[in-house]
């Protein structure tokens, strides 16, 4: 049984009644009938409400419309750790994989949302590479976790991953008409912070976004969420309210983080945030245990707490479909 | 007991020490020793250092040591020293030879933070 969470407009400015803002939310569920028993949120823009997800059996219409298209995160895959917490991340990684091509509508593209190894070791780098070409996903925009810039400020993450980026590892593209952005926030964290942009990357955002229309939708992308989940575990970007103050024009803005190891979401006003779990080890919840470290669980249920994300963007609407899936 | 016979014993004991520190490549005066150097061990558990802010002498050397199942760093704010990532088990030391209050955290969780003040 999965959720649907739909935006409930009549706490905007704009006061809209159901569909007359050309949003058709009842086809919109149909099209999500394929969610089966993943979490379906749907971002466009206001206040959210969940509703249940009827159970629609078999998927109901896997084709998306014209201009539609799918893409997958996957994160935290920590390459190289191998502890109680999971003494197999390669056989969990793969599993992921294995997921990713059994999405009903094939994805455009992946993205890795950071920490891809455990301590930057290039057989670890190595690895990574060999099992996502193994798993034919097709073309993987990264973005590093700490874990990736360990002993040499990133030297062997920009080696492999950053061709056609900037600074750190930054960059942008468009595809479909949905404007993406990698961003770097693990990089020079200062002592008592949290996760860092820094000032050109700052700048640098800032003059990507200055001439996209309002009405471009814009996913962006970080490891450490940008937005504050839980600062006393380092959960939060001590500048992200900087880089998301140069966002506010858009009307439909997609934040898509990892490094927690668990999903988590949150909506305000235009933009939606959402974390994915890893598919190496489990994190506890904020303040649930007395350190963010790796948790160990029964062997049984490992696989059911680690996972990727999927998104679909609906183009009539600019709304983006984000549904969870666990491995379990 | 004869006193020029326990003198000797003593001096050839001391020799004795001399010697087998000397083989140890510590610096020794001639005819005295010097207590060893203090050293100390810190404990990173939890994400926490075990000793948050810690009194030493010129000249303690401090031993981090990893417990967790990630990795940490230890890295002073004033660049004087950096450790390699340390994975669970592994261990970083530093000899602190003049007095000042150093700033160090985890690079990797910048919200760990801890002091050595030497005196």
């Amino acid at each position: 049984m999965g959720r649907i969470i739909i935006p409930d407009h009549t706490h905007d400015h704009h006061i809209h009644t159901p569909d007359e803002d050309g949003v058709d939310r009842r086809g919109f569920l149909n099209c999500m009938a394929w969610a089966g028993a993943g979490m379906a949120w749907i971002a466009a823009s206001g206040v959210v409400k969940s509703a249940p997800l009827p159970r629609f059996g078999q998927a109901a219409d896997k084709r998306l419309a014209s201009g539609d298209f799918v893409f997958a995160q996957i994160s935290d895959s920590h390459i190289g750790f191998s502890k109680d917490a999971n003494k197999d991340v390669v056989s969990t990684l793969q599993a992921a994989i294995g997921r990713v091509q059994a999405l009903p509508v094939a994805p455009d593209f992946l993205i890795h949302t950071g920490d891809l190894t455990h301590l930057s070791k290039p057989e670890e780098f190595d690895t990574l590479q060999q099992v996502l070409i193994a798993g034919k996903v097709g073309q993987v925009f990264y973005v590093p976790g700490e874990h990736d810039v360990l002993a040499d400020d990133g030297r062997q993450y920009l080696d492999r991953f950053g061709k056609g980026t900037k600074g750190h590892g930054w960059f942008s593209f468009d595809h479909k008409g949905v404007h993406f952005i990698g961003l770097v926030n693990v990089v020079d964290l200062k002592a008592g912070g949290l996760g860092n942009l820094g000032a050109d990357q700052l700048e640098w955002l800032e003059g990507d976004v200055k001439h996209l229309s309002s009405s471009t939708p814009i996913v962006v992308f970080a490891h450490i969420p940008l937005w504050s989940v839980y600062p006393e575990w380092g959960w939060g970007t001590d500048d992200g309210a900087q880089a998301l103050g140069y966002l506010k024009k858009f009307g439909s803005v997609t934040v898509l983080n990892g490094h927690i190891h668990q999903t988590m979401q949150k909506i305000e006003g235009h933009i939606t945030f959402h974390t994915a779990t890893s598919t190496a080890f489990p994190q506890p919840a904020p303040g649930a245990a007395p350190s963010p470290g790796p948790m160990t669980v029964p062997a049984d249920k490992l696989r059911g707490l680690l996972g990727l994300t999927d998104v679909t963007f609906v183009k009539r609407s600019h709304a983006l479909a984000i549904v969870d899936h666990d491995l379990a | 007991m004869s006193t020029i016979r326990t003198r000797f014993n003593v001096v050839a004991i001391i020799a004795a020490a001399v010697t087998i520190t000397a083989v140890y490549g510590t610096s020794i005066h001639a005819t005295q020793s010097k207590p060893p150097a203090k050293t100390v061990a810190i404990d990173i558990d939890n994400f926490k250092f075990g000793i948050v802010s810690l009194e030493a002498a010129i000249g303690t050397t401090v031993t981090w040591t990893n417990r967790d199942d990630v990795p940490h760093t230890v890295v002073s704010t004033t660049k004087l020293f950096k450790s390699p990532p340390l994975d669970t088990g592994e261990a970083f030391s530093y000899t602190f030879k003049e007095a000042g209050t150093f700033e160090y955290y985890c690079s990797l969780h910048p919200r760990m933070t801890g002091k050595i003040v030497v005196k």
